[in-house]
């Protein structure tokens, strides 16, 4: 049974991330990037899968720019098989990435395409459910748990007040959540293993789809900045701020 | 001239930030106040390969350069976990150095797979009471007796000789009067330590408390002619071949208590409002910063170029010293600031910089004093009359 994940490069959840002047974006000039947290629980699960004898194969997918090739050795180095780049230097967006990948796996012929349920820089959350789509797979989205059994895969999804069980035929796409597992580290010898594995490099011309983004970005703006709290006197005081200033209750 | 990591550089680095990251400052000032060896932290680092680092792939390491263990031991300092960190690996990341030159192959086949997974410590036993910096007039002899050598003396500051199973030795095995030269009738030998004929004594010390440094006390100890690291009386030049990565590593160590001391008192500067402004706005609280900030990156600069050069196989004998010079120099300051820069409560453990100001210290005086790194500079690289 062979797995497909795909992985996205993001900036790291602890840089402070500034928007550029002209508000085009936020400002990636020597930002550290990683593998989305999402992803790399992913990349965990179907590792497990293969060390539980579930899975024989572990096939790490980005798309996106050149440099991705350092997330995607990352996950060489956290157990993957083999990895692929399907590189281009436009905005990647969810259509986008969902169409190359649905390319990819009509040569790929995977049996589980496991996303991250979302990026941590975009926070889009469709990417697995638009690649669903396009190839009319079942999708397990949030999953908390996966079992894979007689052809058949167990899913249990974190849904709005609590868990779903479902179970869906194979190929399945699944979108893994927080709580699915707790990713290892890479060892140093899988480190220096991952140098030696096979990484094939696509683009999307060679693969036959179109990755023009769909989305115009307008403006990116930062947050507002917060400002510092008060202390209030009396309860009294509190009713008449949140009425009247905050305006949060009637 | 490229000064980028390579990718798997990048990796290790990134990997072992994550491993040292379960590890706070807080397991690290009990550790500390316990004088506890931090083995949760240790076999998470064994389990991970770590210290097999340098270790050639054909004994169970890793076979990577000085330049990678010295990423490893920084990211490990640089963690907050300073020299009770770094200390408690550090002798199996390099330690063995000279039984990988100039061991027995039945010598390595033995040991460096088991300290490269972590089950056997070694401890470095150089120097001595009445020595000190002065290495060849050490008194500690081993005399022959049969397949045996009986070792008798006394070593001090022999760090991590209560948790190590076996210590690599220098002693005197011809007396200097018979020799021509000071350097020669030195022998290496990888000795057993937890035997009846060793006395260990710590030593109370200023800090890194988690790693004690013993006074140890050799009564007739036999080991086997087996246990003799390469030939007799050359083993003050297998030392002196590892000294370079010690000097490296323990540069890189400094740095990262450099740094992990800035990162706080950054922080700090921000937050503490007095005179209604964060303090780091005043410039004698800034400016003090910066130059530490600075110091250190220019001491990485020469951390990198010494182990660049000492895994090209280049001598690098004077910028091992002036790495280990700069950084020491440059950690030493930034904790200092960092002390400083909090105020009372820098002297408080709980903001953790006196911490690292305690164990900083150490790298002025190990493995070799600054003293002993501008007699190397103004005699070997200046050319300058030797002083002493
Ligand atoms: C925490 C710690 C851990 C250690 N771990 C180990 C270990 O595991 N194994 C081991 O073998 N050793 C270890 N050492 C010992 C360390 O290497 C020595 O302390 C160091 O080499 C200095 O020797 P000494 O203390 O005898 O100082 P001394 O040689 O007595 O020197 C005292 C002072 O005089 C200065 N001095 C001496 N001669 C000269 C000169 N010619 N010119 C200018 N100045 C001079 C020195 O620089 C120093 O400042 C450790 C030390 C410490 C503090």
């Amino acid at each position: 049974m062979k797995v497909l994940v795909p992985v996205k490069r993001v900036v790291d959840a602890n840089v402070k991330i500034r928007v550029k002047p002209d508000k085009s974006g936020v400002d990636l000039t020597n930002v550290k990037m990683t593998v989305n947290p999402f992803c790399e629980i992913a990349i965990e699960e179907a590792v497990r899968m293969k060390e539980a004898g579930t899975a024989t194969e572990v096939v790490a997918v980005a798309v996106g720019v050149s440099a991705c090739q350092e997330q995607l050795r990352t996950c060489l180095a956290l157990g993957a098989d083999r990895a692929v780049l399907i590189e281009t230097d436009v905005d990647i967006q969810p259509l986008g990435v969902a169409t190359a990948l649905k390319a990819l796996q009509e040569k790929e012929q995977a049996d589980i395409i496991l996303f991250g349920k979302q990026s941590i820089d975009g926070d889009n959350g469709q990417t697995g459910q638009m690649f669903a789509a396009l190839t009319g797979m079942p999708q397990g989205t949030f999953a908390s748990e996966v079992t894979i059994e007689n052809g058949k895969a167990y899913v249990t999804r974190e849904v709005d007040g609590g868990l779903q069980k479902i179970s869906t035929s194979l190929p399945v796409v699944i979108t893994t959540d927080l709580r699915l597992n707790e990713p290892r580290y890479a060892s140093l010898p899988n480190i220096m293993k991952a140098k030696k594995k096979q990484m094939d490099i696509f683009t999307p011309e060679e693969l036959g789809v179109d990755v023009t983004p769909t989305l115009e970005v307008l403006s990116v703006e930062p947050p507002p900045v917060r400002a510092a709290g008060i202390k209030v006197e009396s309860v009294e005081e509190l009713v008449d701020k949140l009425k009247n200033e905050a305006k949060v209750i009637p | 001239m490229d000064f980028e990591l390579t990718g798997e550089q990048q990796l290790i680095r990134d990997t072992v930030k994550k491993v040292c990251a379960e590890f706070p400052d807080e397991y690290w000032a009990k550790c500390d106040s316990e004088h506890r060896f931090p083995w949760d932290f240790y076999n998470a680092m064994a389990a991970g390969g770590w210290l097999g680092i340098a270790i050639p792939e054909a004994y169970g390491g890793s076979g990577q350069g000085i330049t990678e263990a010295s990423l490893v031991l920084e990211e490990v300092a640089s963690s907050g976990a300073a020299m009770n960190g770094a200390s408690s690996l550090h002798l199996s990341i390099f330690g063995m150095h000279p039984v990988v030159r100039h061991g027995s192959e039945e010598m390595k086949q033995t040991y460096l797979p088991q300290v490269a997974t972590g089950e056997l410590h070694v401890a470095f036993g150089v120097t001595e009471p009445d020595a000190g910096t002065d290495t060849t007039s050490i008194t500690t002899t081993a005399r022959r007796e049969g397949d045996h050598y009986i070792v008798r003396g006394r070593k001090v500051w022999m760090t991590k000789a209560l948790d190590s199973q076996r210590v690599l030795l220098l002693v005197r095995t011809t007396p200097i009067e018979k020799i021509a030269k000071r350097t020669d009738g030195l022998t290496l030998l990888l000795a057993e330590l937890q035997r009846p004929e060793v006395t260990i004594s710590p030593i109370d010390k200023v800090g890194r408390n988690a790693v004690a440094s013993c006074e140890v006390v050799y009564d007739d100890l036999p080991v086997l002619v087996t246990d003799r690291v390469g030939e007799e009386g050359k083993g003050f030049r297998y030392l002196l071949d590892g000294l370079n990565a010690e000097r490296i590593l323990v540069a890189a160590e400094a740095l990262g208590i450099g740094r992990a001391a800035i990162n706080r008192a950054v922080n700090y500067a921000n937050e503490r409002v007095v005179f209604n402004r964060p303090i780091g706005q005043n410039q004698g609280i800034a400016f003090p910063l910066g130059e530490a900030h600075m110091r250190l990156e220019a001491a990485e600069m020469m951390i990198r170029k010494a182990s660049w050069m000492l895994d090209d196989g280049q001598p690098c004998g004077a910028e091992a010293n002036m790495a280990k010079w700069l950084a020491a120099d440059a950690a030493c300051q930034a904790a200092d600031q960092a002390v400083q820069t909090h105020g009372g409560y820098g002297y408080a453990k709980e903001y953790h910089v006196e911490r690292y100001w305690r164990e900083a210290r150490m790298t002025r005086l190990a493995p070799i004093s600054q003293e002993m790194v501008l007699n190397y500079v103004t005699e070997h690289v200046l050319g300058l009359p030797r002083s002493y």
